[in-house]
């Protein structure tokens, strides 16, 4: 089995190494750089003509700045409520869904699931004009509804969730209602357990999206108290410290992206996993 | 007929299905078409939701708008330069991350970095390694000039060093997910083809020629769809180079003129941003089907 895949002869294997070391490179050094520019001070990183690539004075002073010259924590946590809230309703209605689809009989089953399917097709950009009005004309621009109420659609998590529940066994439900177990508490008890696996990735998935949702949040707030992170470093970088402060932007960016790059190092396999089974995202 | 229809068991199963039938109904089927009404009612005017007639001024209107030629140019020319190139990329990653064991697992960890960031934070990263300014010119600028070239504005120069930004930091945000496809790809090509090419004596080449790459050219086929979709709705990535005001920095793109009509200074305009929003549809749709048809004539699918 692993016959096939002998090392190659030694110079393709370093030119093989060579050029996959260059890829993490270039992938790794934004992330090197947002980190150490972090950590130099203002006047330090103002009177570098030529950057440097080290520092031997780092300084959290960046962070204190970040934290209140502007509202860091303010787009923190509207990021956490939005995106718990968000995550949280698209559970529900994706669980309900699905559970109806795999589960239940019922009249024009089949042609509603159509429909369902082929809404997945249908791009974002299409429907954001008329909930831009909707949301407008219901009063709830910069709102937490407004921003949120939207955003929870997700066809293809109903999907992921009805296939899955389709591999528990009839039997446990044919066994459940003889013991006149009633559907929801069946759905709860059993069906939502054995999923777990399938709903933790959802819940990532979701979890990931919301944390970085820019379009959205961009039209239908222009209040600063609503702004999630995305729009909040936009503004930083409009607005912000002033334009030349970069040391405190790049602190700021720091403090919006390690949430994510620790939710994906503890949770790494599922996320791969979960986004080669239907993902997409450039 | 309707209190049959709904009947104990089928009602029960209906209020299951209510809650996403009620969400996607006022957020996804109404406004698609609704978005149809919009671009064919004139001179609408959202602030009293009343409008002259209808017709076909909306497309021609934007047709002739300067910012949105320069708009479907600029995507036009992300597209084709961003969708081949992350493609052959990722291929060629993803063959040497399967012929290589050490390493590979942390490698590939390290690949799959960008998509779990935030566009609009990184890509300020982006701009400050590119940017010039009075004080620096910026970290891109001086490994330049190392190599004895000229040092450029990419953020706020000229056009050509403005795209080879934005192409790249495309390429960089759009690689991890090619990566991953194209990785699981190699790796799910059963070993009995690659044993039996070898005791033909086949070359690495050839085997490469005629098994690899007929087994994955379903999935390779898919990331060109895919990629020519994300690429024609580029916008998140562009902001974060080049700021909010595209149009004056010559880099909008289809989408980011969808959402400048919309909303904005210049915006206010549901009935262009609808029209304009079509087009783009009307574009990935055709681009789609081309590729469907191409295709069907070259994939292998086993």
């Amino acid at each position: 089995m692993e016959d096939y895949k002998k090392t190659p002869k030694k110079p393709l294997r370093i030119i093989t190494y060579a050029l996959l070391a260059l890829w993490a490179i270039v992938v790794l050094f934004p992330f090197y750089w947002m980190l150490l520019t972090s950590v130099k001070s203002y006047s330090s990183y103002n009177s570098e003509y030529i950057p440097k690539f080290f520092t031997l004075s780092p300084t959290l002073q960046n962070y204190a700045d970040a934290f209140t010259s502007v509202p860091l924590g303010r787009y923190l946590l509207n990021t956490l409520i939005f995106t718990v809230i968000t995550t949280a309703i698209m559970l529900i209605v994706i669980t309900l869904a699905a559970f109806a689809f795999a589960r239940l009989e019922f009249k024009g089953k089949n042609i509603v699931f159509v429909i369902f399917l082929s809404l997945m097709m249908i791009p974002n950009e299409l429907v954001v004009i008329t909930n831009f009005v909707t949301i407008t004309n219901w009063d709830m621009r910069n709102s937490f509804p407004g921003l949120i109420l939207p955003s929870i659609t997700s066809v293809f998590y109903i999907y992921l969730l009805k296939e899955n529940f389709e591999q528990i066994p009839d039997n446990l439900y044919y066994a459940a209602k003889v013991d006149g177990t009633s559907d929801l508490k069946y759905l709860l008890r059993v069906m939502v357990p054995i999923s777990k696996p399938t709903l933790v990735t959802i819940t990532i998935l979701k979890v990931i999206e919301c944390w970085n949702s820019y379009v959205w949040p961009r039209l239908i707030t222009d209040d600063e108290n609503y702004f999630l992170v995305s729009n909040g470093i936009q503004e930083i970088r409009e607005k912000g410290f002033g334009r030349e402060n970069i040391p405190a932007m790049m602190a700021a960016v720091v403090v919006i992206s390690v949430p994510l790059i620790i939710l994906f190092l503890v949770f790494r396999k599922k996320i791969m996993e979960g986004v080669s089974r239907g993902g997409t995202k450039g | 007929m309707f209190k049959k229809f709904f009947k104990n068991s089928n009602l029960k199963s209906w209020l299951y299905l209510l809650p996403a039938i009620i969400f996607l109904g006022i957020f996804m089927v109404y406004p698609l078409i609704d978005v149809f009404v919009y671009s064919f009612e004139e001179g609408y005017n959202s602030a009293s939701q009343t409008y002259f007639g209808t017709g076909t001024y909306n497309y021609s209107y934007i047709l002739h708008d300067p910012y949105f030629l320069q708009a479907v140019k600029n995507t036009f020319i992300l597209v084709i330069i961003t969708v081949p190139l992350s493609t052959g990329i990722a291929l060629l990653i993803s063959l040497g991350l399967t012929s290589i064991q050490r390493f590979r697992s942390l490698l590939q960890t390290i690949y799959f970095l960008p998509y779990v960031t935030n566009t609009l934070a990184v890509g300020l990263v982006f701009m400050i390694l590119f940017k010039k300014t009075a004080y620096s010119d910026g970290l891109i600028n001086m490994l330049l000039s190392l190599f004895g070239g000229d040092t450029v504005d990419f953020i706020e120069g000229p056009y050509w060093a403005k795209m080879f930004v934005l192409c790249f930091y495309t390429v960089w945000v759009v690689l991890p997910f090619k990566i991953l496809i194209l990785t699981s790809a190699l790796s799910s090509v059963n070993p009995v083809y690659y044993n039996a090419a070898r005791v033909d004596g086949t070359s690495k080449f050839r085997t490469f020629i005629r098994i690899t790459l007929p087994m994955i050219s379903p999935m390779i086929f898919y990331l060109i769809i895919t990629g020519f979709i994300g690429a024609f709705k580029a916008y998140s990535d562009v902001v974060a180079l080049f700021g909010t005001d595209l149009n004056a920095a010559e880099m909008n793109t289809i989408v980011g003129y969808v959402y400048d009509m919309l909303y904005g200074d210049s915006g206010g305009y549901p009935s262009y941003a609808s029209a304009a929003a079509i087009l783009l549809f009307a574009i990935v749709l055709t681009i789609t089907c081309i590729n469907l048809l191409v295709s069907k004539k070259n994939v292998h699918y086993s």
